[in-house]
């Protein structure tokens, strides 16, 4: 079929097209020119490796990721009760299946009375003269020195003094440790808060006053275990054998609780709060946020006059106060209240920030285009807002994460946290200060993961605002 | 200005009033009562209690007492020590907390713009680098770490010199205040200098200082009357919330330092339920830190020529 058409030119005069149907044909599609040089990214996707290029927030997720299942899987691996107390093993450095010396129960031990020594005589204090021997009866260890010297002539009682250097003169023994009221009692075992040290005792003959000269005896304690806990590892034990005692890698606590095992529970407690107080907040200001935000008007006006309110309220005074008014009941962990508290006054920095992202959305183009092809305002919300907004709301949750963890911290640092027995980082912080002079270890362990892992999470953040939201880019 | 300060103001009492009201219906949501206080009392003396505190009228007329002797400036007497009044309490132990925080407040701002600005000017160097890294690491440790640190070198350092150089706790002199304020500040002291770090770099690319190159003024002369000037500001709008977090945190400070401060006052009252202390406190501390916010606006909308109070 020809087709015949006319069209005025600038001439003015008719000028004949011939047009055949190939003319009508469909153009074939035009392929090869605009081929994407590059694979399509989505936003997480280019999220992603913009974050793995910074060496620096991916040595503190995988930190984050290491704690996290640490605390998870560790009581699978490392199976000691976190509750259980050794009294023969408090405030112990950490070790690792170090191999002790049985010895004899204290109980066990018995004074020696002397007898055809007279226990009361009366005698001059100034004329004592110092005991002749100075002896140790068994090896000296951490769980006991038992002592015995010679009787002196005309002493009515001895004293005993512990130091850690050398003692020069009589008036510079060190610690007094007993004093004996018999002068035919020459033995004694002392077992008074022992490390495995070198320790100067000293005996001192005593006749109401004590007398001008002593005996040293230096003595340098090995590590030792009782025989009735020694038979609890070891059916066999015997006074003098050797046994291996469990590996401490990170020492017991004052209550010879194993600090390792504590770490572990005290983690589950402190990142539970540390995850799931924000994520909830997160959660609470993300609805509240976004119905603010989106509806406008009133109901933005009458919400965010309640978040200034609730803002306003001084953050750890009224965390106290919250933790009482929900309280811990005799028994209860304490973590409720404390997650409910963390919650109730930290929803509104993500309720804000979600109102501002959608009322700056909400404007524009794209969701104005959405809206114009007839979209609904659930499906505008879920489709279009919600998920642009979550970038800056994941940037602030990482980094509400360690500010929880920082203030379950404090508060069981000052004791208004967790209820003992149960640990968190923090309650472990405040147990150990007590004994930070002598055993630092205590105190040490649990305030470095602490900072370690708010160090992470801080590192981590500062990473994840550069690599989800381009804009806030810290500038370098 | 007049009506933005009056409307300001007006807010904050309305903030106030809120905290109040939060914090009455808080306590009476308390399991336990600070009467019983862990002694068995007869009914006679219980009953007799109750009308000394109030406590036997309905909740509503005891909200209505509180609050008319709130605005009477009237805290009420303390349930746990005898006859002593709140007011008292805060007369005696907040000036305490309060220089201390002051004291911190001062170290931190001066400390921190001046280390936020090496770390400006000299960006990428080695002195921003270990800023960074400090800053960091202010951030990132508790402050109950640095007080237990800070005491135990103070100690060494007692011992080494044989003489006292800093005491390690107790309040009484000027030396007392010098560690558990540097302790205080640390981490309020990290987030200035970050602030002021980054809010220079911001200003550093700005026309006018290009300007101000271009008309080939001495660098020291664009650092002080034209970089420092515009960077200052946003660290004076962030000197609200510090004075918040520095007040608050004295809790822990006091606590490690043993100083008495109202901090060490309110958790202890917390401990023994002490109903007429903790409301007290958490109101006179609420009012405290509203109104210093406002303070710190005001004084910005002074200081930045930018902002318009009136139009506010």
């Amino acid at each position: 079929m020809t087709l015949e058409t006319t069209t005025n030119t600038n001439q003015g005069k008719p000028q004949i097209i011939s047009l055949s149907s190939d003319d009508f044909a469909v153009a074939e599609k035009n392929t090869g020119t605009q081929v994407l040089s590059r694979p399509s990214l989505s936003y997480w996707k280019d999220a992603w490796i913009r974050l793995k290029k910074n060496k620096q927030s991916i040595v503190a997720l995988v930190t984050v990721i290491l704690v996290v299942l640490a605390t998870l899987f560790g009581p699978l691996l490392y199976q000691v009760d976190p509750a259980e107390q050794v009294m023969g093993r408090v405030s112990e450095g950490p070790s690792f299946g170090k191999h002790v010396t049985v010895i004899d129960d204290s109980s066990n031990f018995k004074d020696t009375i002397l007898e055809g020594v007279e226990a009361s005589p009366t005698f001059e204090a100034a004329k004592l003269e110092a005991a002749t021997t100075f002896e140790l009866t068994q090896p000296a260890s951490s769980q006991g020195v038992a002592l015995k010297w010679s009787p002196v002539k005309g002493a009515s009682g001895y004293a005993i003094y512990r130091a850690t250097e050398k003692p020069t003169v009589v008036t510079n023994l060190g610690v007094p440790i007993t004093e004996i009221t018999a002068g035919n009692q020459v033995t004694y075992l002392d077992n008074y808060d022992l490390k495995e040290k070198h320790y100067f005792y000293s005996v001192i003959a005593k006749n109401v006053e004590e007398a001008p000269t002593f005996k040293t005896l230096e003595v340098r304690l090995t590590e030792g275990i009782l025989l009735t806990d020694a038979q609890s590892i070891d059916p066999n034990a015997k006074i003098g054998d050797s046994v291996k005692i469990p590996a401490k890698p990170f020492g017991t606590d004052a209550l010879g609780r194993d600090l390792l095992s504590r770490l572990i529970s005290g983690g589950r407690v402190s990142l539970f709060i540390g995850f799931f107080a924000p994520f909830l907040s997160v959660l609470i200001g993300v609805a509240v946020g976004g119905i603010s935000g989106y509806f406008g008007g009133k109901t933005d006006n009458w919400i965010m006059r309640f978040t200034d309110f609730v803002m306003a309220l001084p953050f750890l005074l009224f965390m106290i106060l919250f933790k009482v008014v929900f309280g811990a009941g005799p028994g209860e962990d304490g973590i409720g209240p404390m997650l409910v508290s963390l919650v109730a006054l930290s929803w509104t920095g993500p309720t804000r920030l979600t109102r501002g992202q959608i009322l700056q959305l909400r404007e524009s183009e794209f969701v104005q285009a959405s809206r114009l092809l007839g979209a609904k305002p659930l499906y505008l919300i879920f489709r279009h807002l919600l998920p642009n907004t979550l970038g800056v709301i994941l940037v602030s949750l990482t980094f509400s994460i360690p500010s929880a963890i920082f203030t379950e911290a404090f508060l069981s640092f000052i004791g208004m946290g967790v209820a003992p027995p149960t640990a968190s980082w923090g309650s472990m912080c405040n147990d150990g200060v007590k004994s930070f002079l002598t055993t630092p270890h205590e105190f040490i362990f649990p305030a470095a993961i602490i900072a370690i892992v708010v160090l992470a999470f801080n590192i981590l953040g500062d990473g994840l605002r550069d690599a989800l939201d381009p804009k806030m880019r810290s500038i370098e | 200005m007049l009506r933005y300060v009056i409307k300001r103001l007006f807010s904050g009492l309305l903030t106030v009033y809120f905290i109040a009201t939060v914090t009455f219906l808080a306590m009476h949501f308390v399991p336990g009562d600070p009467i019983t206080g862990g002694k068995a009392r007869s009914p006679e003396i219980r009953k007799n209690l109750e009308q000394k505190y109030g406590l036997d009228k309905p909740v509503s007329v005891q909200y209505v007492i509180y609050i008319k002797n709130m605005l009477k400036g009237d805290f009420g007497i303390s349930y746990t020590q005898q006859n002593r009044s709140v007011n008292d309490i805060i007369r005696a132990h907040f000036p305490v907390s309060a220089t201390l925080g002051i004291f911190a407040i001062l170290i931190c701002t001066s400390v921190g713009i001046v280390m936020g600005s090496l770390a400006g000017v000299y960006r990428g160097r080695a002195i921003d680098k270990w800023g960074t890294f400090a800053v960091l690491i202010g951030i990132s440790v508790p402050s109950f770490v640095f007080a237990v640190f800070g005491q135990y070198l103070i100690t060494e350092i007692n011992k080494f010199t044989g003489s006292t150089f800093l005491p390690v706790g107790g309040w009484g002199t000027f030396k007392h205040m010098v560690l558990p304020a540097i302790v205080l500040e640390l981490s309020t002291l990290a987030f200035l200098t970050r602030l002021m770090r980054s809010s220079l770099l911001e200003v550093v690319n700005q026309d006018y200082i290009r300007t101000a190159k271009a008309k080939g003024l001495p660098q020291l002369r664009i650092f002080f009357s034209h970089e420092l000037r515009n960077a200052i500001l946003p660290v004076i709008t962030f000197l609200g919330p510090a004075i918040a977090a520095i007040t608050t945190g004295g809790f822990v400070v006091e606590y490690v330092f043993a100083i008495p401060g109202l901090g060490q006052y309110f958790v202890q009252a917390v401990q023994q339920l002490d109903y007429t202390v903790i409301m007290g406190l958490t109101v006179f501390y609420g009012a405290f830190l509203v109104f210093m916010v406002i303070l710190v606006d005001i004084i910005y909308g002074l200081i930045d020529p930018r902002i318009s109070l009136s139009k506010a």
